[in-house]
């Protein structure tokens, strides 16, 4: 199709603003001196290329979207509907605390109910995404050791089954990495971690449930352990579906983690975002949060008074202040906070019967679906999953050249998103699949037979199988190419 | 009130006997027992969408909305076309993920695309990511990728707006980098200060123009500077005044960046908002985050990839210069939906009544004895 740079005619457009007649000359000589070519389309145009575009485009909205470590669970419309309310859309960040007093009110909640579903004490909304959550809980551990005068902290251990992002946002962070290996159950090699931790270690990074699926029932010695060796821990939030509602990290011995609204708290990921990284942390770690710190009339330092902020009623009063050895900010304002008014909807949606009722509904399917392809399929690790499982393709790819890759590309045409790739990096040919609590029986029952015949099919037809998909908008796109001789705009020809 | 669960309860009971269990903590056995939550969350039960509706509009209705808001200051007021509200709804593009699946994925994977160019239109560079968080963080990540072993000084304007100053302060408490502060003189960059200060371990400059009290700096004479002294220039600007005013591409910037909520994105108490970023062609890989390339498919169509994703965290892990996985997608594409409603001649006109209108104030409050 054609890209809107390619549609419409000179002087095409639409009236969008009143024309400023007498515009102001600017007195300076720096002016643009290339024209500028943006595209000159009508609205109709406009409508019509973004309706093509939608067209070549695959929601939650359009199918089962089995995608590990992603949680696409369905997003809620009445969240949207919040979202675009004016008096949230409307309001400059900068308006004073008296006059945001909406905005606060959501800020400071969500803060208080991330802090009780997780077991923190205090809470960050600033962080726009999770990887940018990692870093700001990374900055919190160097602050903390730092602060005490603990400068030869400087390792951040994370173990080979880790999300990409982890090492990176520890070296971000000024920390150097030590990888350690799992061990055979896709879980923390107790012994490797006791080797690895010494008076030279930040801290541990770690998602539990892991990426292969699994709750690491050695989590309260792995903590033990590294709090011992004077370190902290890291929770990565990425997998907390499974487990909301059911036990807390704060209570497994964790000093800080992130969450993603994005994925566990039902916050639509926009085709690769915005999302939002929240940051929860235990109390002694609160002094060094980023952004605003949102104080209401109870938790007003003793020596001020209520009533000198003129509170006059029993509703919380919201004011703004910063903590006190604050490491600064890690985004501009508070966060991406259409996003968090999105999530707040969902939680208070929920409530306090919800929110396990979704994390058990995520780790049933998860689990139906896994008994479905068991025998067929083969189980990286075949055990009671949580919200996620991970099968592995090495045989069929080593017997018959069928990659993961052909698999997932096989699923397009059946109306499947297929589940995450190559990920973890301990399983070979991997597939990980999480199908999240908002799919009905049907549903999985419909893509396990999906599932089976492509597996099927990569039985018999094997040299097929690289073809795949055939009904999709394109076929498969020559990726080496584009990264060889790189395109990244359009240019008039 | 409800989680979304499709099945009934008795359909997950007999989901459950059908895999061998019998009961719901079964699923669970994994967590040690002194790890499980004893009793329920202290939390509110849950709402019907009626009351969850009435509460978040009851909550937004304690907001002062005011019908004028002169506070600019890296959160702008302008008018957004209802084209783009309409589009950017869309129920594929708000619910789809990052497009990993190139092939059921192309109309996001173009639009960011078609945003790249716009992006590369209005600042003049060779080559734009497909977006960061906001501002704020995208001249923090322009920062760091003019940093080597050799040059390890990055050196930040004192006429950037403090906000932004204060995220760079911030990812360079992180990484180590040495980060200085230039003084500003009579509301500009003081050039003479540089020159003093810049050395072989300067990295870069950081400028914004037209700067945080508004006024322009002399793009041209810093960018000459910076470039004599072996270092690079980030040039943060704001994405509307582009229409008019010399591009970072123009004046010799090796990095633009900016904050793209102007570009049809509401204030909203600050986010979501769009950080846009583009180089020369000479740093191209060393742009953090996503970058959408051409190509073609197996048949030969035109097709669209993410592409060069040798330098992510996917990839490389630690040794990547970035952690960055997500753009801002729906953020990029409403900037991509705004800048086509406007056009050139449009987005001209949004820029000329912004500066006429700021200049008019100005004066009226002159003659009325402000200072």
């Amino acid at each position: 199709m054609k890209l809107i740079f390619e549609m419409g005619a000179p002087g095409r457009g639409s009236e969008l603003i009143p024309e400023c007649r007498s515009p102001y000359a600017l007195k300076t000589a720096a002016l643009r001196e290339k024209p500028l070519h943006l595209p000159e389309v009508s609205e109709t145009e406009i409508s019509r290329h973004y309706t093509e575009l939608v067209k070549q485009a695959h929601g939650v909205n359009d199918g089962f979207y089995p995608l590990g470590s992603c949680t696409m669970k369905y997003n809620p419309k009445v969240n949207e509907e919040a979202a675009a309310l004016p008096g949230f859309t409307g309001i400059h960040p900068l308006q004073d605390a008296d006059d945001a007093q909406g905005s606060l009110e959501v800020l400071s909640k969500m803060e208080d109910m991330l802090c009780e579903i997780t077991g923190m004490d205090a809470c960050t909304l600033q962080p726009a995404a999770g990887a940018h959550g990692e870093f700001t809980g990374l900055l919190l551990i160097k602050a903390y050791h730092t602060n005490r005068g603990d400068r030869n902290r400087t390792k951040i251990i994370v173990p080979d089954s880790a999300h990409g992002t982890n090492p990176v946002s520890a070296a971000m962070a000024g920390f150097d990495v030590v990888n350690i290996a799992s061990d055979d159950h896709g879980c923390v090699d107790l012994d490797a971690l006791k080797k690895a931790v010494g008076d030279d270690t930040a801290g541990l990074m770690l998602t539990n449930p892991n990426t292969v699926g699994l709750f690491d029932p050695n989590i309260a010695e792995i903590t033990r352990i590294v709090h011992e060796a004077g370190g902290l821990c890291y929770y990565d939030g990425a997998n907390l579906n499974a487990i909301m509602g059911i036990a807390r990290p704060g209570d497994m011995g964790f000093d800080v983690m992130h969450l993603n609204l994005h994925k566990t708290f039902a916050a639509p990921h926009g085709g690769g975002g915005p999302g939002s990284g929240p940051v929860a942390c235990k109390d002694f770690l609160a002094e060094y949060l980023p952004g605003i710190r949102i104080l209401t009339a109870n938790t007003l330092p003793d020596a001020v008074c209520a009533s000198d902020f003129g509170i006059t009623d029993q509703e919380n009063h919201y004011i703004v202040s910063r903590a006190d050895r604050s490491i600064g900010d890690v985004r501009s304002f508070c966060g991406n906070f259409l996003v968090i008014v999105r999530s707040f909807c969902y939680i208070l949606t929920l409530g306090r019967e919800g929110i396990p009722e979704a994390a058990t509904g995520a780790v049933l399917n998860a689990n139906y679906m896994m008994h479905g392809l068991k025998g067929h399929y083969r189980m990286a690790y075949d055990r009671v999953c949580m919200h996620e499982f991970v099968v592995t393709l090495e045989q069929e790819k080593q017997e018959r050249g069928v990659s993961a890759l052909d698999i997932a590309k096989a699923l397009l045409d059946h109306g499947i998103h297929p589940p995450t790739m190559y990920f973890p990096l301990i399983v070979h040919e991997a597939l990980m699949i999480e199908p999240t609590e908002t799919e009905s029986r049907e549903t999985l029952d419909e893509a396990i037979g999906i599932f089976l015949d492509v597996l099927k099919q990569s039985e018999e037809t094997p040299d097929e199988m690289s073809q795949y998909p055939l009904k999709a908008p394109i076929r498969r796109p020559d990726e080496v190419a584009a990264a060889r001789k790189p395109i990244v705009r359009y240019f008039r020809e | 009130m409800g989680s979304y669960i499709p099945n009934t309860a008795s359909e997950r009971q007999q989901m459950l006997e059908a895999i061998g269990m019998t009961s719901f903590d079964d699923l669970y056995t994994d967590i040690p027992e002194e790890l499980r939550c004893r009793k329920p969350l202290s939390l509110p039960s849950g709402l019907s969408e009626l009351e969850v509706l009435q509460k978040a509009t009851e909550i937004s209705e304690k907001n002062t909305r005011f019908a004028h808001i002169f506070r600019g200051a890296g959160s702008y007021h302008h008018y957004i076309p209802s084209i783009v509200k309409q589009v950017t709804s869309k129920e594929e593009f708000v619910t789809a993920y990052t497009p990993y699946q190139a092939e059921i994925s192309q109309g996001i994977l173009q639009s960011i695309f078609e945003y790249q160019t716009m992006i590369c239109e209005l600042t003049g560079m060779d080559v734009s990511n497909a977006s960061v968080y906001d501002g704020a963080t995208a001249a923090a990540e322009a920062l760091a990728m003019c940093r080597d072993r050799r040059r390890k000084t990055v050196v930040v304007s004192g006429t950037v707006d403090p906000k932004i100053q204060s995220v760079i302060k911030t990812y360079c408490f992180g990484s180590g980098a040495d980060l200085k502060i230039l003084p500003e003189k009579d509301g500009q960059t003081d050039l003479a200060a540089w020159e003093e200060l810049n050395g072989s371990e300067t990295a870069c400059l950081l400028i914004q123009s037209p700067n945080y009290y508004g006024i322009m700096e002399d793009c041209r004479k810093i960018a000459e500077s910076v470039h004599a002294a072996g270092a690079r220039l980030v040039a943060y600007c704001n994405p509307i005044s582009l229409a008019l005013l010399e591009t970072p591409g123009e004046f010799g910037a090796d990095i633009a960046v900016g904050e793209g909520q102007p570009l049809g994105l509401p204030m909203a108490f600050g986010g979501p908002y769009l950080g846009f970023m583009a180089s020369t062609k000479d740093l191209m890989r060393r742009l953090p985050g996503r970058i959408v390339g051409q190509t073609a498919d197996a048949k030969g169509s035109r097709a669209f990839v993410l592409t060069l994703q040798a330098r992510e965290q996917h990839i490389r892990r630690e040794k990547a210069g970035s952690n960055i996985c997500s753009n801002e997608a729906l953020c990029a594409m409403t900037a991509a939906v705004y800048l086509s409603a406007m056009g050139s001649r449009g987005l001209k006109n949004v820029a000329d009544a912004c500066v006429t209108n700021a200049h008019f104030l100005l004066s009226e409050l002159e003659k009325n004895g402000f200072q």
